[in-house]
């Protein structure tokens, strides 16, 4: 794992900070010397990594409305502003996998609100923030992770599969709408990896064929830093 | 459920008033099409904290409405200067509240997750110093979880955080919400781009507007932090070289700017303390025109306005707000009054200021408010 301080002062926050990419990403960033805010649904395992990461833990669910401006809250006033938000947190839908005539309405909408509707809202609740980091001239970014099942049909990933794919065209328009504001916007494939999710998917999965979510994580990291203006232009050299 | 709360930001309306005393009625979505290319529009950008907390006086073991009003120290997050209420809610208005348990040095308070202590009286028998125990975190989170914001009798709906966030709200450091700033949308943000009018931030630590208490309100507001960013400054210094307008969305705005100014116009970037009043005698030295609400005389957003406007037009303000309908309060409409300054594409933009003595004052130095 890379060690150098080379993201000094990057502030950043990211959902579904306790468990798989997420976790992945909170580890890496703060090794980096970022300053991180994680955000995750079970206060005990909020405490848990907050305390072995030194990262800060909010505990809140991404898929209920009234928690969006408290998690918004505790982001901005814990960090003093936003650099980059990384909308990690997802879920599967129906599990196991079903067919979408065998998915209950509610396990669609229930999809759609934590992988759509929630990333919507903490962005726009964020959006003051990042824009205002962006007037600094230190840029910002956000990062919906996508999938490749936002792509393709994949037999069973229906409430998932739709629900990504709106995130990833969601992403796509907000990037054109962000961009004279300052604010880029991506969505990134990580591939599959061997994460809970993946094992709530595909319980029989030879996970020796799937990617170890660090290294999907330094791959996210890379694009972060690739989305933010260079290191010479101010971002990461100032410390708040 | 917005509609009952908060005025749909579509139907809003916008009175503008022109340094002759010109009046004009507009849809507040005009504010896009408003301003020549080099005017900059200055904003507020901090974020509201739930800044009312309901608990327990432990002393006497009545219960307490601890409303944050100020910050003893921007760089201290645990520590406020508050106002103290008893039984009650929001539903009743400010005035009819019942009087608070008295509170003395050391006393605790139980609020919700969260435990205070009483440090010391301020002034004022409800104006106290508290100190939050724990961390920042911690407190942030007991925030986020059990305070509201600071609510107002005439919204019949309990506030949550997301009605009293503007669009632009970045860090949290306000106790009520800059008002003005519920006219912005990123829209007319991204037209004014295009158009070449500029579009700054300050960050300024809006305090408590009233209290219901008039004695106590002689004293607000209390003294507000506020940080000018150097690319704001910049800005400003551009467009006062080329005299172009500077318009300040709300009353914060202005008074974080007047008392960054220097002489000539321009503004020192960086942390700053607005003390003080805005009022007639104030010279202002930077802002040509402010977008607010829809106030009336004897409000202190009022009030200020005399900075900007003779008594004769702001006289003229009341009759046009009643026979057209406008919205008062927070979450109402807008107007918008300009001081020699064109605020419509024209080909006089500058023309000369009323300058009257009296510049107004800021503190420097200490941090340290209570």
């Amino acid at each position: 794992m890379p060690t150098d301080l080379n993201l000094r002062g990057l502030r950043v926050a990211i959902t579904g900070g306790t468990s798989g990419l997420g976790l992945a990403l909170v580890r890496l960033l703060v090794v980096r010397g970022a300053r991180v805010a994680f955000v995750a649904r079970t206060a005990a395992t909020v405490e848990r990594i907050a305390d072995e990461t030194a990262a800060c833990g909010i505990v809140g669910d991404v898929g209920r409305k009234d928690d969006i401006y408290p998690i918004a809250l505790q982001v901005t006033g814990n960090l003093g502003g936003l650099d980059a938000l990384i909308n990690s947190a997802s879920t599967l839908g129906p599990t196991p996998l079903a067919p979408l005539a065998d998915t209950e309405s509610e396990e669609l909408e229930q999809a759609l609100m934590v992988n759509l509707v929630g990333p919507f809202r903490l962005t726009k609740a964020l959006f003051g923030a990042l824009a205002a980091s962006a007037r600094e001239g230190r840029g910002s970014v956000v990062i919906n992770i996508s999938s490749d099942a936002a792509v393709n049909a994949y037999s069973g990933w229906g409430a998932y599969g739709s629900s990504k794919a709106a995130l990833h065209h969601l992403t796509a328009i907000w990037a054109e709408e962000a961009k004279a504001a300052g604010i880029a916007f991506l969505s990134p494939d990580p591939g599959d990896m061997d994460t809970p999710l993946h094992a709530q998917a595909v319980p029989d999965a030879d996970t020796t064929t799937l990617r170890r979510p660090e290294d999907a994580a330094a791959e996210i990291v890379e694009a972060l830093l690739a989305a933010l203006p260079s290191q010479a232009a101010g971002p990461l050299a100032v410390q708040p | 459920m917005i509609g009952a709360k908060r005025l749909d930001r579509r139907s809003a309306k916008l009175l503008t008033i022109d340094a002759d005393g010109g009046m004009r009625h507009l849809p507040r979505t005009a504010l896009a099409s408003l301003f020549s290319p080099g005017d900059l529009v200055i904003a507020n950008d901090a974020a509201t904290l739930p800044a009312s907390v309901q608990g327990i006086h432990c002393t006497s073991g009545e219960p307490i409405e601890v409303r944050l009003a100020a910050w003893v120290s921007i760089r201290d997050p645990m520590r406020f200067a508050a106002i103290a209420f008893g039984a009650g809610d929001y539903r009743s208005r400010t005035e009819d509240r019942m009087p608070p348990p008295s509170v003395a040095p050391g006393d605790r308070l139980t609020l919700g997750p969260l435990v205070a202590i009483v440090e010391r009286p301020l002034a004022d028998p409800r104006l106290f110093r508290l100190r939050f125990l724990g961390d920042r975190a911690t407190v942030l989170a007991g925030l986020a979880r059990h305070g509201r914001p600071i609510q107002y009798a005439h919204v019949p709906e309990p506030l949550v955080l997301r009605d009293v966030w503007t669009r632009i709200a970045a860090n949290p450091i306000a106790f009520e919400p800059p008002s003005a700033g519920f006219a912005l949308d990123w829209h007319t943000q991204a037209v004014w781009r295009r158009r070449g009018i500029g579009f700054a931030t300050l960050t300024h630590a809006a305090g408590i507007s009233s209290t219901g208490d008039p004695v106590l309100d002689l004293r607000l507001p209390f003294d507000e932090p506020y940080r000018i960013p150097e690319h704001t400054a910049a800005a400003i210094t551009r467009a006062k070289s080329n005299a172009r307008c500077i318009i300040a969305i709300g009353t914060t705005v202005v008074r974080a700017l007047e008392s960054a100014a220097n002489a000539d116009g321009s503004v020192r970037a960086g942390d700053g303390l607005a003390s003080g009043r805005i009022a007639r005698e104030t010279r202002l030295r930077v802002v040509d025109a402010i977008l607010t609400g829809v106030h009336q005389p004897g409000e202190s957003h009022f009030e200020l306005l005399r900075a900007f406007a003779n008594d004769a037009l702001l006289d003229q303000l009341s009759p046009a707000f009643d026979q057209h309908g406008y919205r008062p309060h927070e979450f109402g409409d807008s107007m918008l009054i300009e001081r020699g300054c064109r605020l419509t594409p024209s080909p006089t933009s500058a023309q000369p200021r009323v300058s009257i003595p009296a510049p107004y004052q800021s503190k420097g130095g200490s941090d340290r408010l209570f």
